[in-house]
């Protein structure tokens, strides 16, 4: 496989490095990281990050595509010159979406490979596991993959997170439900977990309490076999409009057993749990497993036409966008293996995102490139990032989420289909304007602002 | 190979009972006084400057992991009392461990009772857990025990879940390590302190077992109505089997998230209960000194597989199970090969190669029962007990007996 090459490669020449070298280089990391002749992690020709990701284990479905998707872009940077000069090296390694693990290797990335920065570290629980530790060897905690209301803290002020926080997420959609389905009878199914309630908080602080008619959980770590019991009580309820906070496997285990009992809502899914082609292969392959027949996977893929959920960057269905033709570029020439499997799909898109993030802030950052210059040119120049997503980054010396804004969607065969190597997904019709908020009782606004452009740098080298 | 006996004589019984005697006892006790205590005082100091010279001469990313390694060493070593030495099976150590994880955490944030007392506490009250388990479990046997330790790693980390705001839920809570005096490295401190415990704790083991309730142990292990006929309360005994050993299990917990700086459950999934089991009988079931090879394969073995996984270009769906299977597999061929664990096949390699050095070692040509060799065993060798491969698990047995 070549990414699995291309990452060994990677870390070929750090096995070369002598161990009386290795004890040198960790004698003087310690207590480095402050602005000074040398930065831990960048020479004149390289900066080093690491991050540590799910690529295998029960977490790895999906995600394990993004640190790729990631290395891609990296990988035209450096073609392209790298920035000033520098091109960057991003090791990842797998941490199985076990905090012990992430823990340990991230000793690895500070000790043993010198990395100058943590980007893109995924999980919640995982990325608690090591903020304190990075923090304490000042090594910036950027872009991590999870919506958790918890990377904003003045007790870390090197620490990013990237994602809408859920609550966000949540107070948007329950915004959308507000205004477009009053009076229809609400259920909730929800992951027992900070993120299924603190997307339910968000909903719950628009949508009117009355409307709810039922609310149902489910325990990520004994996930199974289909929620019937769930689905039928709602389904007892009377629920017209059904609001999933699931991961995608979860989704599917929710729709398959509801359609099987007859009952057919508005679904409306937070975005973790709604990508097409992540969930889609999921519906058909449950279906596969529990009846045998081609013909009931083919049609349990269609549950996904008429689901309604949010998104923070263009729909990757969407053609014509100008992002989205960059981003089928770059992981199309850049990791070849990753686009032949999957394509663009919400976490290839997700990855290319991200790590443009890093690259902006790189070069926002500029020529003396140290902890302290990248922090602050997050933090004062993020606004004018120009990324793929649907509003600017929100980042301040207070703010550490990146964006803070989706707009609501529904996949409809009506808007057209779009093809993954995974399967034939409905298309994307937008049915609002992107809307703002923040996580705390802060009301929902529309933005009215314009979708940053992608950089003539990029469209031309891409 | 008769003509190489270096003196006239060796082979009147006494003489070459002596020297069986010495031969067995020669790789792991040369030259140490026969004193267990003494013996094992002076095996912890060894092993004190052994492991300060390594991790002075280390980078350190490699103290964090010869720390980690100790840390599993304090788990196994409880692990080893409970099954090789008591014969009773836990699927469910992992639980312990959280017992103490969260303890340590909880005295932390409420508490301020220093390192030492959070140390000291998780391990107790991880003890109590086990004494809570132990009880009804001292009226069953292996598999259903099996089970109900199994339903305890299952079921326990639901609690964080359910009253989340004691434990954290899903993020958990974060900890404190200790602060490094000095020019000494955060890891090498943490390293140490971990070293420091699995030395103190190995030592306690290695005196229990060799003590009255050591012998009791494996009395029960071995009939237990033989032992309940020479006095032993079984039920008790099987009872602080289990106490200990999950005193051990939370230490451990306690240490592991001391250096992880936050405990949630996520880091005590089910399959760590079954690896610490499996690395426990890959290191040698009742050797305490195999534990450290069991200990080491936990830290590296997901390592290991990675790099393996990485060469062969396995899609990332195999390469996931690849940890588990290279493990697995080991386990197999270890059991094939040294029945005893690694530990085991070391000894028994020791002695071969003792024997070819030393010429011929007549096997009890004359020996009437008492002279054959597993009651020999015991017989001779009191307190050294537990380094012989007798001491394994009991339906080892006959093979066993071939290999020595």
């Amino acid at each position: 496989m070549k990414i699995c090459k291309g990452r060994w490669a990677l870390r070929r020449p750090l096995l070369g490095v002598g161990a009386a070298t290795a004890v040198f280089l960790a004698a003087t990391v310690v207590g480095a990281g402050s602005a000074g002749a040398s930065t831990t992690g960048v020479t004149k020709h390289q900066i080093t990050i690491g991050a540590t990701v799910p690529l295998t284990g029960p977490a790895a479905p999906g995600y394990s595509e993004i640190a790729p998707a990631m290395d891609a872009v990296f990988k035209w940077i450096n073609g392209h010159g790298g920035v000033y000069g520098r091109k960057i090296k991003y090791i990842y390694l797998d941490d199985k979406y076990n905090p012990k693990t992430t823990a340990t290797l991230t000793r690895k990335l500070v000790l043993t490979d010198h990395i100058f920065a943590d980007v893109g570290s995924l999980g919640t629980p995982t990325d608690l596991a090591i903020q304190k530790y990075l923090h304490s060897e000042k090594v910036p905690h950027l872009f991590i993959e999870s919506g958790c209301n918890c990377w904003s803290t003045s007790k870390y002020p090197d620490e990013t997170g990237w994602e809408p926080p859920y609550t966000v997420t949540g107070k948007i959609l329950g915004y959308y439900i507000k205004k477009h389905f009053k009076g229809k009878k609400i259920g909730e199914l929800y992951q027992d977990t900070e993120f299924g309630q603190d997307v339910m908080k968000g909903i719950n602080m628009e949508v009117p309490a009355s409307d709810v008619v039922g609310k149902q959980t489910y325990d990520v770590t004994t996930l199974a076999g289909a929620m019937t019991s769930q689905m039928s009580a709602l389904k007892a309820a009377g629920a017209q409009v059904v609001v999933l906070a699931t991961i995608p496997a979860a989704t599917a285990l929710a729709m398959l057993p509801a359609a099987a009992i007859g009952f057919t809502p508005q679904y409306v899914i937070d975005n973790v749990g709604a990508d097409p082609p992540t969930v889609g292969p999921l519906l058909s392959s449950f279906t596969t497993a529990a009846t045998h027949t081609k013909t009931a996977a083919a049609a349990a893929t269609g549950l996904m036409n008429g689901v309604i959920t949010n998104l923070y960057q263009p729909p990757e269905s969407t053609a014509s966008n100008a992002w989205v033709k960059v981003e089928k570029k770059i992981l199309q020439k850049y990791t070849h293996t990753l686009w032949v499997k999957h394509g663009l799909d919400g976490n290839t898109e997700y990855g290319v995102a991200l790590a443009y993030t890093f690259v902006q802030a790189l070069h926002a950052a500029g020529k003396n490139l140290t902890r302290t210059s990248l922090m602050k040119a997050i933090d004062t120049k993020a606004k004018s990032f120009k990324t793929p997503g649907l509003v600017p980054l929100k980042y301040a010396k207070t703010v550490h989420y990146g964006y803070e804004g989706d707009e609501i969607v529904q996949f409809t065969s009506s808007a057209g289909t779009y093809t993954t190597p995974s399967g034939t997904w409905p298309g994307t019709k937008v049915l609002s304007p992107v809307y703002t908020s923040t996580v705390g009782n802060g009301p929902v606004k529309a933005y009215h602002g314009k979708e940053p452009s992608v950089p003539k740098a990029l469209r031309k080298t891409a | 190979m008769t003509g190489a006996s270096p003196r006239p004589g060796a082979d009147t019984p006494t003489t070459g009972a002596v020297r069986r005697a010495r031969l067995r006892s020669l790789p792991s006790t040369i030259r140490l006084p026969r004193q267990p205590l003494v013996r094992h005082l002076i095996l912890f100091v060894l092993g004190a400057g052994f492991f300060y010279l390594v991790t002075v001469n280390v980078s350190a990313y490699n103290d964090y992991q010869i720390g980690e390694i100790a840390v599993y060493a304090v788990v196994l070593g409880g692990l080893s009392l409970l099954t090789g030495h008591n014969g009773q099976f836990s699927l469910g150590h992992g639980a312990f461990m959280i017992i103490g994880a969260y303890t340590l955490a909880l005295l932390q944030l409420h508490a301020h009772v220093g390192l030492v007392g959070e140390l000291v506490l998780a391990s107790l009250i991880a003890a109590l857990a086990g004494i809570v388990v132990g009880v009804p479990a001292a009226r069953l046997n292996a598999p259903y025990l099996a089970g109900v330790t199994l339903m305890l790693a299952l079921g326990l980390p639901q609690l964080s879940a359910k009253y989340g705001s004691v434990f954290g839920g899903e993020q958990g809570l974060t900890t404190t390590p200790p602060i490094a005096p000095g020019s000494v490295s955060s890891e090498e401190w943490l390293a140490w302190i971990e070293i420091l415990c699995a030395l103190v704790v190995i030592v306690l083991l290695a005196n229990l077992v060799r003590s009255r309730f050591g012998r009791a142990f494996r009395a029960v292990r071995d009939d237990e109505v033989a032992a309940a006929i020479s006095g032993i309360h079984v039920a008790r005994t099987k009872v602080l089997a289990f106490a200990v050993s999950a005193g051990c299990a939370g230490l451990g917990g306690a240490l592991l998230v001391l250096s992880t700086g936050v405990v949630n459950v996520g880091e005590f999934p089910l399959s760590l209960s079954i690896a610490l089991l499996a690395a426990m009988v890959l290191g040698g079931a009742s050797s305490l000194v195999g534990i450290w090879w069991g200990a080491i394969a936990l830290v590296y073995m997901p390592t290991w597989s990675t790099s393996l996984s990485q060469h062969l270009s396995l899609g990332t769906s195999a390469a996931a199970y690849l940890s588990d299977t290279f493990f697995g597999a080991i386990l197999i061929i270890a059991m094939l090969v040294a029945p005893t664990g690694i530990q085991g096949g070391l000894r028994w390699i020791g002695r071969q190669s003792w024997r070819a050095l030393a010429g011929s070692v007549p096997r009890p040509a004359t020996a009437g029962p008492s002279l054959a060799p597993s009651s020999g065993e015991r017989d001779g060798a009191h307190e050294n007990a537990t380094d012989t491969t007798s001491q394994d698990l009991p339906n080892l047995g006959d093979r066993e007996r071939r290999q020595r």
